[in-house]
């Protein structure tokens, strides 16, 4: 198959394509790792919580709010039902087996992507996002204002939620609960609603990836199937229980699908998925830990 | 003036096994009570009793009122539990540890923090060490150091000697009379080293299978015969 020549500009924007991508996947990986490291299992739910909150923000924006209006109107929601999702749904088996909390979540995820199609029916339509699609030129490179803007939302999201769970009082004690339930107990941590309160952060990082993907990828029940494949692939490759390695994975998988899409001449747009899939099996197999897993270190 | 902590009849089971039958005991403020016993006797679930992490039936009243069976609560009224095998946080840093100790307080925590560093000078130097990387003795430290973050009314200390150094256990055990004489924190202290916890607490109950054997002050328990012969081996 024939490649097009290479110029440094289309690899520039191949690799803003890839950030933008990469910012996409890796508040998702980041969501999945925040309920990983509670609980100790995968959210198979992430994608279709994402999706629902997205639909909510198309009705807002229906009766006549603006994005922006709806936004955090949205992220409250989502907060709010990422808690009673754990406190109902969650909590009952808890403290059962993982497999089970993970089957639930599958359920979760049916159960979800049934009610969008009830409620907003199947079908996919336009989402017109907050940020207009036209290039502007970044020192030579003409990268579109909607990249841009999906990645530095992703972004400040992301730090303010580094910031919050490096420097708030909370936030240590949802790192404490993550980390030994029972000795965070012992120092006065309601750890069940910390747990909830990790499911109420993962839901807002899903929303937020949702409603920046949805102006180009289309809004339908299933937009998020494939997006949390990829973020599946990013949090396997940063570690899963690292929140900085979701971040890392989700950014070298979304440049790093983009070009080998573009230049590696077989896969195409076709393949990069098997691509992603390739990078799990690979991780697991070579690194289990990831890039940034944790390699436990104790002294007795 | 009633004791800081009175168990009455205390009872608690894991699954289908009844681990403590009717335990009674009381620990006064400012007091140093030890709870002695063979392995299997029941020692460490007397004190999760106490925190709420083990199912219990019977009375615990703390500082006046009924104490809830919820170890956040238990560590709300003012207990601090350092179980078993210690507790820290090994992938948290030193200084986390000891924020988390009091999580339960508002406001500042700089000068309780100076406090436990004066207690514990090793701790100020590790202060943004990993937990984990510490010494068994400097777990320890920190292990007491974050319990008085908590400014507790009550200590519960399980096994404070377990695998350190005569040296090290000598240091900790310093420390715990010197908290109790300046901040008058009651401690009940779990312990396998009978003589070391004799030599130390005021009073002191006998645990086997379950049950109360023997109780009273540190020098009567000394003399017991049976005590004498089970536990201080002499």
């Amino acid at each position: 198959m024939l490649v097009a020549a290479f110029t440094w500009t289309e690899f520039a924007q191949q690799i803003a394509a890839g950030v933008r991508q990469g910012a996409v996947f890796a508040g998702l990986a980041l969501a999945l790792v925040i309920i990983y490291r509670s609980t100790r299992a995968i959210n198979f739910a992430q994608g279709e919580m994402a999706t629902f909150t997205t639909f909510i923000c198309w009705s807002l924006m229906n009766n006549g709010l603006s994005f922006w209006a709806a936004f955090p109107i949205v992220l409250a929601i989502a907060f709010v039902g990422g808690i009673a999702i754990e406190r109902t749904i969650i909590r009952p088996v808890e403290n059962g087996p993982v497999i089970t909390i993970v089957i639930v979540t599958l359920g979760l995820a049916l159960l979800l992507n049934g009610l969008m199609s009830v409620i907003w029916g199947g079908g996919n339509r336009p989402f017109r996002g907050p940020f207009s699609t036209r290039t502007i030129d970044v020192g030579g490179v003409p990268i579109s204002v909607q990249d841009i803007g999906i990645v530095v939302v992703s972004f400040v999201l992301v730090a303010l939620l580094a910031l919050f769970f490096r420097f708030t009082k909370l936030g240590l004690a949802l790192r404490a609960a993550a980390l030994n339930r029972e000795s965070s107990e012992l120092v006065g941590v309601r750890v069940g609603w910390m747990l909830a309160f990790g499911w109420g952060l993962a839901a807002v990082l899903g929303a937020v990836a949702g409603m920046m993907v949805a102006p180009i990828l289309f809004l339908d029940p299933n937009m998020m199937q494939v997006i949390l494949l990829y973020a599946f692939a990013a949090a396997v490759l940063g570690g899963l229980d690292s929140p900085i390695g979701a971040v890392v994975g989700g950014l070298l998988l979304g440049v790093g699908i983009t070009l080998v899409g573009r230049y590696v001449g077989f896969v195409g747009d076709v393949l990069k998925l098997p691509v992603a899939l390739l990078v799990i099996l690979l991780v697991l197999v070579v690194k289990p830990n990831g890039l940034f897993g944790r390699v436990a270190v104790r002294r007795v | 003036m009633s004791a800081l902590l009175q168990l009455d009849g205390v009872e608690a089971r894991y699954g289908p096994v009844k681990v403590l039958h009717e335990i009674s005991l009381e620990v006064g403020r400012g007091e140093l009570v030890a709870v002695l016993g063979a392995n299997g006797a029941g020692k460490t679930t007397t004190l999760r009793a106490v925190s709420g992490t083990v199912r219990r039936t019977g009375d615990i009243v703390f500082d006046g009122s009924k104490l809830p069976r919820r170890p956040d609560a238990a560590a709300r009224a003012g207990i601090a539990h350092v179980p078993e095998g210690r507790g820290t946080f090994s992938e948290l840093s030193v200084w986390e540890n000891l924020r988390l100790g009091a999580y339960t307080r508002r406001g500042s925590v700089k000068e309780d923090a100076q406090h436990v560093f004066e207690y514990f000078p090793r701790l100020e130097e590790r202060k943004n060490q990993q937990a984990g990387t510490l010494s068994g003795g400097e777990q320890q430290m920190l292990a007491l150091g974050r319990a008085m973050m908590a400014r507790p009314k009550l200590v519960l200390l399980d096994e404070p000697s377990l695998g350190l150094a005569p040296m090290l256990v000598k240091e900790i055990f310093d420390r715990l009379e010197r908290m109790i004489a300046q901040d008058g924190t009651a401690v009940l202290v779990v312990e396998q080293n009978a003589a070391l916890a004799l030599a130390h607490a005021a009073r002191a109950y006998v645990l086997e299978v379950g049950h109360v054997v023997v109780s009273g002050p540190s020098e009567e328990l000394r003399e017991n015969e049976s005590v004498r012969r089970s536990y201080l081996g002499y």
